[in-house]
């Protein structure tokens, strides 16, 4: 009989309760301020808003160093909290909380599909202090803000360590599941803008929850349309179903089918019917199973189509289903 | 430190503090606001919601400097102060009283400061309004029934109007007190935050301990250097096992878990404690933990109680002759084989349970301080919020090699404890790090810790089988039960036993043959969890009933009348019962408000779109008091003082359940005094006498009547000096009203204490109370002293799209002897269906080869108030003789049939039925698509695997 082997205690359960987390605590009032704060501590800070993901992370689920040397909150940045429309553009700062978007008159009317989106997470107590930034840096493929970002096609500023501004499709802010473009100890994400719903056009979004575990989603989807002046064609649209691929992405081959076509229950049915044996979702342990996934894939398309169509066609837009998320 | 500038509660503070802080721990430390509680240090709980700038936040993951220049509003400054001193509480406030929906009181705060919030922004809330505004605060006590009705009326108020009458059960026949739904009497300090829970508490030198767990779920501990912690400065004192001074053992009925694993000792599940480090800071503490190393030998893992029963599994308590078989449970009844074969139908099934946690808000905390260390303080105290005070101290003493009676437990307020508080958690740990160091010493445990270490309610494996006649009668149930009685015993011999004796359900059943193995494993340890076991073999007893009702074409209520206990039958434990059986009355309430509303349109299941829509019915029994042949016994005082009010003891535990006020009524009924007269001292080993454990349902039974006899004594006492003083026979006394009437005159009844106490007579009357006498499962008789009964209706939504389901309605009959105190009683009813709704649609705690994987609360989804039904519920008061007033227990029987009803409506709406907890819509969608009418799946086994449909 060959000797047991004897291992030092690595597995660690619970974390202690890691006091301090951070021992600074930043509030800078400019972007080039909030960098040139990250820069001073050469990678031992990290930038936070709502911290609702970011510090619960820290003290229960990310190994590594701690404490952090810093926060640095850019809730005090003025252009990244607050939302403006100009020439057909709307603009959201990165730091603008979930609440602000949900009471925000403008977003519901423009873009529907965010205000649905940002209404479901967390309760009130983290949609009042949680950002959408925050929500697109987190870079869960299936985070409900980014997903209907994706669908609005909207870009993200961003402003480099290097100096650099630029601003990229949303959807090249995520390299893997949880892991952003972004490296939060140096580059901050100052905000998002994407064209707001004109005549014809508009959006919405639902998810496909379960009661136990993680509060993540099953499913989510959001979907933008543009309808033609006779509003019985689908001149254009973009469809975000989360997750799917280890990134959010939009499910271009569902949308290929739809395009330019005639509107009818028929075809929404078929298509519907279709992505769900085609877009091949994968498992999530404690979440769902591939099967019910392409079930749900199926069930929101029938929902979150008719819906925006019925949104463009009246003009009208009441967000949906916000709070009970 | 940096300066801090903030208002709270309109005073403003300029202060020197880490920029490190959060808002929570800035409240609670810096400023003394305790008020402000901590349940998960996650943002899932929301019990530690302030407003800042006016809006709720969760102040445990709020950095205090985001606070800087705001303005902070606590549970504190709810309530106004008036130029006199005086206090004006907020309409919140004294509608979350007058509607009783406060029980513990822990997250009362956070329930209060959300709805303020929300009533500050909308005047005019429905309930959709006040479910999204409080959906992440979470109350596991009241089931958020009550808590609507508080914040609907507080509505009211602040717009002007006449504020919501409270919802007060029928009851049949009010006494002077009994029979009224008097406040519990420190209610105001529980909707101010003022009241005191363990972590409240701070004694001036207090060290901060923290414990070492094992990293492994079986293992042979194989080295433990703690010399690098020692010399971290800061660090006041290591402890491992050599420094157990007396047995390093505890457990509440059997001694085998240890106070601390030694070296080349076994650790048996991931909870296990290894060191304790007492350090000046938290943070010194935590880093000394990280400094202890331990080299563990690990061993194979026994994961289910299915496999620990084969001999090829490893022992978990090597040298036990029984193996890993913790206790074989068996009942025999009459001839199972005639029962089989005089049945017309036969239905076999097997069921599973997963493991459940209590999530009581308020996680363990203790405090040990040191003997001697004041006047105060002459022997060693633990402070703790606990449901076994006189057991601890016992426990305590024991590992500390002291006589009981230099160990003081002081009880503490306690944040829920549903069972999850009967075991020893930090109470001999404290007692050891105080008793070293000559110092206070506090152990609060985090939500992670106590997630992972306390003992939880028992997965369980039942296959079931029930034979029944073509006229509905019952003739057999054959049952085998598993149960995952974890690493330690703790209550598993107790909690499975009435999982097997509840076994044929509330039923007249001639034969039955029921076995049930208790296995020793590597996952947490199970205990005590209301329903205590019931609740397990009623999920699997109660489908079966619907199944054979569906055999035989039968309505499901009138297959259930049909067998009902009643007075005569006989158990199959060989109890012939006697009175008090009040089942036939919750069917005929249930039936009657589900059916007579229909107008002869009843339907169990319907279709409207994409909804299927069903009724389910399940009933329930539940024994009062410990039963089974142990002594059961409650001591309480009451003494008389001279100002007219009485005070009553015992060491009984309110964890909310308001144990307080129904024994302070019972001592106004006998005594004739106002409620307002009577003070309640509980859990105090030297201040209060033993009134045993608060658990199976057994307080108002046994210590109600223990209160009962001592104020009766108090009574006859001034009765015979009375009767000497007016030359009256005693029987011509009348105690009202707070006077003594004889003939015509009356006498204060402080003026009549005063009287006999100049007499000599003692004023304070001690009694014992023993329950009656039960006896051992097998050997027949009577085995439960009372039962309560119950019968619960669901209503359900399924959603053909998604297989989500909804719990829409509960109608619920409970016969409960007597209502001493209907609200409290209503609160037990409706806060124990939701909790058991969680454990059919929401909770399961999850263990992988003996790892928990439900390490976060953010991992573990209680109810909330989102998912709270309608729920009506109709008391039944078929009185025991023995009971004080008729009264028997009603702790757990509501959380027994809400499960079993959930599932049998969910086949009645989509004809599917579910044998495994917690129901899951993946799997309950899939089945729906295959056109299959059985789900033997659960949540926690859809896992990693690329399923393909």
């Amino acid at each position: 009989m060959s000797p047991r082997k004897v291992l030092p205690g690595v597995v660690s359960l619970y974390r202690e309760r890691l006091v301090p987390l951070w021992e600074r605590y930043h509030t800078p009032r400019t972007v080039n301020d909030a960098l040139a704060c990250l820069a001073r501590y050469e990678g031992r800070a990290r930038l936070v808003a709502g911290g609702t993901d970011l510090l619960i992370d820290m003290q229960h689920v990310e190994k590594g160093e701690h404490p952090l040397a810093a926060l640095v909150d850019v809730t005090s940045v003025s252009e990244m909290t607050s939302i403006s429309e100009s020439h057909d553009w709307l603009h959201v700062g990165a730091a603008v909380t979930h609440t602000s978007i949900v009471n925000s008159s403008i977003v519901e009317r423009y873009a529907t599909c965010l205000v649905e989106s940002c209404g479901v997470v967390g309760g009130l107590q983290v949609r009042n202090v949680a950002t959408l930034g925050g929500n697109v840096a987190h870079a869960l493929p299936a985070g409900d803000g980014t997903t209907s970002l994706v669908a609005l096609g909207a870009e993200a500023e961003v402003a480099w360590h290097n100096g650099i501004r630029e601003w990229l499709p949303v959807t090249q802010m995520f390299r893997g599941p949880g892991i952003s473009a972004l490296d939060s100890r140096q580059d901050v994400l100052v905000g998002f803008r994407f064209r707001s719903s004109r005549d014809g056009e508009a959006s919405a979004f639902k998810r496909i929850m379960r009661p136990q575990g993680v509060a993540l989603p099953i499913l989510g989807c959001a979907v933008w349309v543009q309808l033609d002046e006779s509003h019985q064609v689908l001149k254009d649209l973009r469809i975000c179903i989360s997750p799917v691929e280890r990134v959010p992405v939009l499910a271009a081959a569902v949308e290929d089918s739809l395009r330019g076509q005639i509107i009818s229950d028929a075809l929404i049915r078929k298509v519907a019917s279709a992505a769900r044996d085609q877009l091949g979702p994968r498992a999530s342990k404690y979440r769902s199973s591939a099967a019910y996934r392409s079930h749900m894939i199926e069930t929101l398309l029938n929902q979150v189509l008719p819906l925006a169509i019925a949104r463009a066609r009246s003009g009208v837009a009441r967000a949906e289903g916000v709070g009970l998320g | 430190m940096t300066e801090l500038k903030l208002n709270v509660n309109g005073v403003d503070h300029e202060l020197e503090v880490p920029e490190s802080l959060t808002l929570a721990a800035l409240l609670r430390q810096n400023l003394g606001l305790t008020g402000t509680k901590i349940g998960c240090d996650e943002a899932e709980c929301g019990i530690c919601t302030v407003h800042v700038d006016g809006l709720p936040v969760d102040s445990c993951i709020y950095p205090a400097f985001k606070a800087q220049g705001r303005r902070v509003r606590t549970v504190e400054g709810l309530a106004c102060h008036t130029a006199d001193g005086g206090e004006r509480l907020h309409p919140l406030q004294c509608e979350f009283i007058n509607h009783c929906a406060v029980q513990c009181g822990f997250c009362t705060p956070g329930l209060m400061m959300t709805a303020a919030a929300l009533l500050e922004e909308n005047p005019e809330p429905d309930d959709r309004d006040i479910k999204v505004a409080l959906k992440d605060t979470y109350c596991r006590c009241t089931g958020y029934t009550s808590v609507l009705q508080a914040i609907h009326s507080a509505a009211r108020v602040l717009r002007g109007e006449e504020p919501l009458p409270p919802r007060e059960p029928e009851v049949v026949a009010p006494l002077k007190t009994i029979g009224h739904s008097e406040l519990v009497p420190d209610i105001v300090d529980r909707v101010t935050g003022r009241a005191k829970y363990t972590d409240d508490y701070s004694f001036p030198g207090m060290a901060c301990g923290r414990t070492l767990r094992s990293s492994y779920p079986h293992a042979i501990v194989r080295r433990i250097d703690t010399d690098r912690a020692c010399t971290l400065p800061g660090v006041l004192a290591v402890l491992t096992r050599a420094d157990v001074p007396g047995k390093n053992a505890h457990g509440i009925v059997t001694l085998d878990w240890p106070v601390l694993v030694g070296e080349n000792e076994t650790v048996r599940y991931m909870g296990d404690a290894i060191a304790l480090v007492a350090a000046e800071t938290e943070e010194i503490a935590n880093q000394a933990l990280k400094l202890i190393e331990v080299d563990y030998e690990p061993l194979p893992v026994v994961a289910d109680p299915v496999y620990a029963h084969t001999p090829e599994a490893p022992l978990v308590h090597a040298g036990r002759e029984s193996g890993n078989l913790l206790k074989h449970i068996k009942v025999r009844h009459g001839d199972l084989q005639r029962g089989f074969e005089e049945a017309d139908v036969v239905v076999e099934r097997t069921y599973r349970t997963p493991i459940i946690e209590h999530a009581f808000l308020e996680p363990e905390c203790a405090i040990g301080v040191p003997e001697g260390y004041d006047g105060e303080h002459p022997k060693l105290t633990i402070y703790v919020g606990s449901q076994i005070p006189y057991q601890d101290r016992n426990q305590v003493a024991r590992a500390m090699d002291l006589p009981d009676e230099q160990v003081r437990v002081r009880g503490t307020l306690i944040g829920g404890g549903f069972g999850g508080k009967e075991d020893i958690a930090g109470q001999i740990h404290v007692a050891m790090l105080a008793n070293v160091l000559g110092r206070p010493v506090k152990l609060l445990y985090s939500r992670q810790e106590s997630l992972l270490f306390h003992p939880k309610r028992h997965a369980t494996v039942i296959r079931i089988r029930t034979g029944a006649r073509r006229d509905g009668r019952l003739t057999a149930v054959e049952a085998e039960l598993y149960g995952d009685a974890g690493a330690y015993a703790s209550l598993s011999d107790k909690v499975m036993t009435r999982a097997t004796t509840h076994a044929t359900g509330p039923y007249d059943v001639p034969h039955a043959k029921i076995d049930c193995y208790a296995m020793y494993t590597n996952n947490p340890p199970a205990g005590a969890f209301r329903g205590f076991g019931v609740t397990q073999s009623a999920f699997a007893v109660e489908q079966n009933m619907d199944l054979i009702a569906e055999e035989l074409g039968m309505d499901p209520l009138e297959l259930r009348r049909i067998n009902a206990q009643k007075v005569g039958v006989v158990t199959a434990t060989g109890q012939k019962l006697r009175d008090s059986v009040g089942l036939l009355e919750t069917i005929r309430i249930c039936d009657e408000d589900l059916r007579g509303k229909a107008n002869g349109n009843f339907r169990w299941g319907w279709r409207e779109g994409d909804l299927a829509w069903g009724w389910g019915v399940a009933c329930a029994y539940k024994n009062t008091g410990l039963g089974g042949g142990a002594p059961d016994k409650s001591a309480a005082e009451v003494e008389a003082c001279d100002d007219g009010t009485v005070e009553v003891r015992t060491s009984s535990a309110d964890m909310g359940q308001g144990l307080v006020a129904v024994l302070a009524q019972c001592a106004a009924e006998e005594l004739g005094l106002p409620y307002g007269q009577v003070r309640v001292l509980l859990s105090d080993t030297d201040l209060t006498p033993d009134g045993g454990p608060t658990t199976a349902s057994r307080q108002t039974f046994m210590s109600g009547n223990a209160v009962r006899h001592a104020a009766i004594g108090l009574r006859d006492a001034l009765s015979s000096v009375l009767s000497e003083e007016h030359d009256q026979p005693p029987d011509l006394l009348r105690f009202e009203e707070g006077l003594v009437r004889v003939n015509g005159n009356s006498v204060s009844f402080g003026d009549a204490v005063r009287l006999a106490r100049n007499q000599g007579v003692p004023m304070r009357i001690q009694h014992e109370y023993w329950g009656p006498r039960t006896q051992p499962l097998g050997t027949g008789g009577d085995m439960h002293f009372a039962f309560s009964y119950a019968t619960q209706i669901a209503l359900v939504s399924v959603d053909l799209n998604t297989g989500v389901v909804h719990c829409e309605k509960i109608i619920s009959a409970t016969d409960v002897g007597r209502a001493i105190n209907p609200m409290l009683l209503q609160g037990q009813i409706e806060g124990g269906i939701v909790m058991a709704l969680g454990n059919a649609l929401t909770e399961s705690y999850i263990v992988e080869d003996g790892v928990p994987w439900s390490t976060l609360l953010a991992r573990y989804k209680m109810p909330s108030i989102k998912h709270t039904p309608e729920i009506v519920s109709y008391l039944v008061e078929d009185p025991v003789s023995e009971g004080p007033y008729g009264a028997k227990g009603v702790g757990e029987i509501p959380s027994i049939n809400t499960m079993p009803a959930i599932t049998n409506a969910i086949y009645n709406a989509a004809g599917v039925r579910v044998f495994s907890l917690p129901v899951d819509q993946d799997a309950l969608l899939l089945a729906l698509r295959r056109g299959e009418t059985e789900v033997h799946s659960a949540w926690h086994d859809v896992r990693e695997i690329k399923l393909h449909a």
